[in-house]
């Protein structure tokens, strides 16, 4: 997106996100079938996961602790006592007509996230964040409809933010800082196109000033952080459209078309459930103690924020540096080593976010897969410091790393790149250049000046790039002088 | 069939026959499934037999070089709501019809781990709702003293078969009274154990917070045989109670001097004339054995029908939200989903089924949940405090299962309210997850047993099975089975 979409005078936009992620957990959260992706259609099933009579949930400890983790993480209150609670509703894809969720006493709660969107830092509230079981899968085939059970029991948490964000990329880059606490804390692998990681949300519409919200409407079925401003910024359009025209806002929920790039109606309010939600008589409630907290407090690892935090003040790199240096583990991991390898943070931290990113990107590819590893492009920088090539070379030589996976030492060496510093060498190139411009010569010392850049070109071009900028400058003021 | 022996009268007996080879577990099996054939026409106690199982197990336990187990081939009866792999379990509804279980209820896989037989399935009222037997999908059960009179509810087809000797032991579940009453009205011990101490897994569920299985049989020692069989831990029930081993039988005394004896008078002035003359003998009984009776108040129990209804029907509500038709069970074509939705449901399920889905339904609406969920939740706490501060000054409450005894067929099947209020003495037990016994006591003057209502606290079955038996011994003995037609 070139520019930052605003919208339309006069109004403000409401946004909260509902964003489920799927725990990593080996087996589901009621019973013991794998939770591994891509096997046959219903061979990870059990008669729980299949709502078969008489079967009953037993509570996956793993998703429990993954869940405080992640309330952890996301500044929340763990609650000692929280309860699982019936989410009642017919579908196939729901075996047992209910879906065990929790209700008013949710795992985790009152926590916020600070994050930085479009350079500026944002701190959003998180309402709070429960536990609950995914459905199984349904397809349509015209006549007929087969289901799936596969995911049916597999753990999710479903994370509720505040009503905090303003603009769809405050909304979006929140699901991003969200991801990447999911990814750090290696509970969730946060894809949403592979709905490991689901985002629904609530916008509302409200003339600028105005106390009281407006009306909201849920989008659901948005699967990249891309459609996350898209869909919402459709849907604000729309909603202020509305407004506008002096039409009612309907309290409903749409879906994201991403190929017409527009939502539409799926259910409104008068054919919302009631889910007839009641304690889940089948599980005691969930009695966290203290030793399971320390153990679980001792698996936290350092956050995004902490790290940008002390990024900014071990590195001295600035803020906006930092955050994005920190939005996954391993970019930040690879970026410390690049910097303790070259003892020189900030040069460090432009290559990575400047080459290295850059490269990256135009590849679609991760900062683990990246051809250049931490230690060659330290290397590099290394070499660029002590003189041996200078920082035009080492771009290009960067990029013939990135291409080969070769080392700069072996691209300086191969194609002798190596720069020209020594006096004598560059004096006898800058004698030639006398001799071939006696016009420009005899200018210069006649007091044009400008003339001095015209010299330093034609020493570059005589060594091809190579001579030394700073020796080069150096003798050419003092050759010019002339005897 | 090969010999026609006749069943022993009592699992203990029988299984120390068969473990020591003086007696054929196929034998058993046989002459039980021959029992079944003979009367089930009159009494349709059961819904299906496992003849081909069971016999298959039979041979395997005879020929067995490991010869223990508390029941070792000893034929049990359980009700229809207890999945038996590979076999019909149906909860009294049209709704499963022809269901076969994928997998066993835990109590099943221990049972037969103790050597036990399952030779039958029994009839039940629909999904465990009723009183009377009469709301089975499969017919109404008879009673075997009286065939005009009901057997009682939910487990009454475990009752009758036990009380007509089909076998010696039949598992049954209690969520409101359903193992106590046709205990009562078929002159057999029932036990309800304390909610937790039996895994609920494996059995369809009615209303899971008060759902719990337990035995019937027409001993103590055989009760308690069973009991120790089934209950204990079980890690795929998250709400049964920590203790794994369960052992009753071999603490078994009838020695209950000094044990103090709960009474509310009310609840004993209140019922038949018969039964209150034999419940009042009973306690003189028990007072001549040594024990003292103390008179307690239980306050908030005369809400428990109301408070049961609430809490029972919201939970089956959802408990029976599963049966949709669209992975098993009785589905019926619509032209949409939710065609196919209510099709399938209005015709699988009974009318008193409907009732209560309704009902619950309708309590757990948003708007309503506060009114009647949540309060009938809090009164729950308020009957289990007064339990607790009742059991205080007593070890045990005794009284009364029902009003009276067995009742006629009919003849009260039309009026639903009046059919919960056989429940008025059951229900609390449940909301207070206690364990509780009906033991018999004695026959009344027109041929029908009568039960006593013995209540403990939490986890003490023990104290149930000990009082239990020490009435055993001392009142005059009568026939406690009705197997007189065999």
């Amino acid at each position: 997106m070139a520019k930052e979409y605003t919208t339309p005078e006069g109004f403000e936009a409401v946004i909260g996100l509902e964003i489920h992620a799927q725990l990593l957990t080996h087996s589901k959260m009621f019973c013991g079938c794998s939770t591994e992706f891509g096997k046959g259609d219903n061979a990870n099933t059990c008669p729980t996961c299949l709502g078969m009579p008489g079967a009953l949930p037993v509570l996956n400890k793993k998703a429990l602790e993954f869940s405080a983790l992640i309330g952890l993480g996301l500044n929340c209150e763990v609650r000692k006592e929280s309860v699982f609670a019936r989410k009642n509703y017919f579908y196939p894809d729901l075996p047992k007509g209910y879906q065990i969720s929790q209700f008013d006493k949710p795992l985790c709660e009152n926590g916020h996230l600070e994050y930085l969107s479009d350079g500026t830092k944002k701190r959003v509230r998180i309402e709070r964040a429960h536990m609950e079981e995914d459905a199984g899968k349904s397809t349509h085939h015209g006549t007929y409809s087969v289901v799936n059970y596969n995911r049916s029991s597999v753990p999710l948490l479903e994370i509720v933010s505040g009503p905090d964000m303003r603009g769809p990329l405050e909304a979006a880059d929140y699901a991003r800082a969200v991801r990447a606490i999911l990814v750090y804390l290696d509970v969730c692998d946060g894809n949403l196109e592979e709905g490991s990681m689901r985002c629904d949300c609530n916008v509302s519409v409200r003339r600028s000033g105005e106390q009281k919200l407006g009306t909201k409407v849920e989008i659901k079925n948005i699967n990249s952080f891309r459609f996350i401003e898209k869909a919402l910024q459709f849907e604000i359009e729309r909603q202020v459209d509305a407004v506008q025209s002096g039409e009612k806002i309907v309290q409903e929920t749409r879906l994201y078309d991403p190929d017409k790039n527009r939502t539409f109606t799926m259910r409104t309010k008068e054919e919302a459930h009631d889910y007839r939600y009641f304690p889940e008589p089948d599980l005691l409630p969930v009695v966290i103690d203290e030793a399971f907290m320390n153990e679980v407090r001792a698996k936290l690892p350092e956050l995004p924020l902490q790290k940008a935090y002390r990024f900014q003040k071990e590195y001295e790199i600035p803020e906006y540096d930092a955050f994005v240096l920190t939005q996954s583990r391993e970019l930040a991991d690879y970026f410390e080593l690049v910097a303790r390898s070259t003892e020189n943070p900030k040069i460090s931290s432009n290559w990575v976010m400047v080459e290295l990113l850059a490269k990256l990107n135009e590849q679609k590819m991760g900062i683990t897969r990246s051809p250049v590893p931490a230690s060659a492009l330290a290397g590099l920088i290394n070499l660029m410091q002590k003189g041996v090539i200078s920082g035009r070379t080492a771009k290009d030589v960067f990029a013939e790393m990135f291409e080969t996976g070769a080392s700069a030492e072996q691209i300086i060496k191969e194609k002798g790149l190596a720069q020209i510093s020594g006096n004598d060498e560059i004096k006898k190139v800058i004698q030639e250049v006398f001799v071939n411009s006696p016009n420009q010569l005899a200018q210069y010392r006649s007091g044009k000046d400008k003339l001095f850049g015209y010299f330093v070109g034609q020493v570059m071009k005589a060594t091809s790039g190579q001579a030394n900028p700073e020796v080069t400058n150096e003798l050419l003021k003092e050759m010019l002088k002339g005897s | 069939m090969a010999t026609m022996q006749k069943i022993k009268n009592h699992a203990e007996e029988l299984a120390s026959q068969i473990r020591d080879g003086s007696f054929k577990a196929v034998d058993a099996v046989e002459s039980s499934l021959d029992k079944i054939q003979k009367k089930n026409s009159a009494l349709n106690a059961i819904i299906s037999t496992l003849n081909e199982r069971a016999l298959d197990r039979a041979q395997q336990i005879d020929k067995a070089t490991t010869r223990n187990g508390k029941l070792f081939g000893v034929p049990v009866v359980v009700k229809d709501n207890f999945c038996v792999e590979g076999s019909q379990t149906t909860a009294g509804s049209k709704i499963l019809k022809g269901f076969v279980s994928n997998y066993s209820a835990t109590v099943i896989e221990r049972l037969e781990a103790q050597g036990a037989v399952v030779i039958a399935k029994a009839n039940m009222d629909e999904f465990a709702m009723g009183s009377s037997n009469e709301n089975s999908a499969y017919g109404a059960v008879k009673n075997p003293w009286n065939e005009a009179c009901v057997p009682g509810g939910s487990s009454g087809g475990s009752a009758a078969a036990v009380a007509s000797e089909m076998a010696p032991i039949a598992l049954g579940t209690d969520t409101g009274g359903s193992i106590r009453l046709p205990a009562h009205y078929c002159g057999v011990y029932g036990l309800k154990p304390t909610y937790g101490r039996v895994s609920r897994y494996g059995i369809v569920a009615f209303a899971s917070s008060l759902d719990q299985a337990g035995p019937m049989a027409r001993s103590v020692r055989d009760l308690s045989l069973a009991y120790d069989s089934v209950a204990g831990f079980d890690h795929k029930d998250s709400t049964t109670y920590t203790e794994t081993a369960v052992d009753t039988y071999s603490k078994l005394t009838s020695n209950i001097k000094g044990k103090r004896i709960g009474v509310v008078t009310s609840h004993i002035e209140n019922v038949d004339q018969n039964n209150k003359e034999l419940i009042t003998k009973a306690i003189d009984t028990l007072k001549s054995l040594g024990a003292t009776v103390v008179e307690i108040d239980l306050p908030y129990t005369e809400n428990s029908i109301s408070v049961y209804y609430m809490i029972a029907t919201s939970e089956a509500s959802s408990n029976l939200a599963r049966y949709d038709g669209i992975r098993y069970g009785v589905r019926a074509e619509g032209a949409t989903l939710d065609e196919l939705y209510e099709n399938s449901r209005g015709l699988g399920f009974g009318p008193e089924v409907k009732r209560r889905i309704m009902l619950g339904t309708y309590a757990l609406s948003s708007g309503y949940y506060d009114a009647y969920y949540k309060k009938a939740c809090q009164v729950r706490r308020l009957i289990k405090n007064g339990f607790q501060a009742a059991f205080e000054k007593c070890d045990l409450i005794v009284g009364p299962v029902a009003t009276s005894s067995a009742f006629k067929l009919t003849e009260r099947s039309q009026d639903p309210l009046k059919m919960y209020l056989n429940d008025i003495y059951t229900t609390s037990i449940n909301l207070a997850g206690l364990p509780a016994l009906s033991a018999p006591i004695g026959i009344q003057k027109d041929g029908l047993p009568v039960g006593l209502h013995l209540i403990a606290k939490a986890y003490d079955e023990q104290v149930l099975l000990n009082v239990a038996l020490s009435l055993e011994e001392a009142l005059p003995g009568f026939e406690r089975t009705a197997g007189v037609r065999g």
